[in-house]
């Protein structure tokens, strides 16, 4: 979770900020899941076999996150497209130093 | 104990991805190696007993969003070694924050431990009675899409706003940035 933070802060590249964040992501969903287990239970599927399930709220909420984490990483890489299409390059210094000399 | 014997393999294997991710600057291997995280994690979900989010993150996690990364760095230029940005201020943060949590961590009740909060409350009457109410054994399901089916009405909404926001995007032509840049280029020239 923090190298997915990390990755974020400290790239140049932007498409590698968008996958950053889905990093950042995806390590607080494990988090949710795991608090969702119970020890020796099984999947919350009912059967006669099984006498413990884990807990199906969590999953029922990380399913809903996944899918909007989707969404917002296909927003992230249309903005990505879209400044390279305005400033044919995707790193951030370049760009700052774009926006400086467009500035004089 | 072979439970946490697997979860520990794979969780270390995913510090490595990030690692990898975090050094290599080609952006088809970056996304390459996304698409191995997610793919990791749905065993993680697997292995703790999360069925449905494993399948979710397979399929959406994992082949929708490694599809639309592939689809943008090809139209993008390949990734420059260029240095690192805001390297000290990034790694206090990223202690101090691994701090924070290893704290938070050690006061949670145990892995599986069945006694904890989480699973004493709202939960067991799911168990119990969704059963009898829909017929439908998999109690993930019931709770998506039944006790909890304004939630994924709202999730659909924040798709939509998404999708039309990307349609947006792509298909805009009127940012005033870009003939400005054009200009100064032919100036230049």
């Amino acid at each position: 979770m923090v190298g997915g933070l990390f990755i974020i802060i400290t790239s140049q590249n932007y498409l590698k900020k968008v996958v950053g964040l889905a990093i950042f992501q995806t390590a607080v969903f494990v988090f949710f899941v795991s608090l969702a287990k119970v020890l020796d239970g099984t999947a919350p599927i009912l059967t006669k076999m099984a006498n413990a399930y884990s807990n199906p709220l969590p999953h029922v909420l990380i399913l809903t996150a996944i899918v909007v984490g989707v969404a917002t990483s296909a927003l992230g890489l249309a903005l990505v497209l879209q400044i390279y299409k305005n400033y044919e390059t995707i790193e951030e210094k370049e760009i700052e130093f774009l926006e400086l000399k467009s500035d004089k | 104990m072979n439970f946490l014997l697997i979860n520990f393999f794979l969780i270390s294997l995913l510090l490595v991805t990030t690692f990898f991710i975090f050094k290599t600057t080609s952006l088809i291997s970056v996304v390459a190696l996304t698409g191995a995280f997610t793919l990791l994690c749905s065993a993680i979900y697997v292995n703790l007993d999360a069925v449905d989010v494993a399948f979710t993150e397979a399929a959406v996690g994992s082949g929708i969003s490694t599809i639309l990364m592939v689809m943008a760095a090809a139209k993008l230029p390949e990734g420059k070694k260029n240095k690192l940005i805001n390297l000290f201020p990034s790694i206090i943060l990223a202690v101090a924050i691994s701090l924070i949590l290893i704290i938070i961590i050690a006061n949670l009740p145990l892995l599986g431990d069945p006694n904890a909060p989480i699973h004493l409350h709202v939960v067991p009457e799911y168990l119990k009675e969704s059963k009898d109410f829909f017929h439908i054994p998999n109690v993930v399901t019931n709770i998506l899409a039944s006790y909890r089916g304004f939630d994924t009405l709202g999730e659909t909404i924040v798709i939509f706003t998404a999708g039309l926001g990307v349609i947006a995007l792509l298909t805009s032509n009127t940012l005033n940035r870009k003939t400005n840049f054009k200009k100064n280029k032919k100036n230049e020239r």
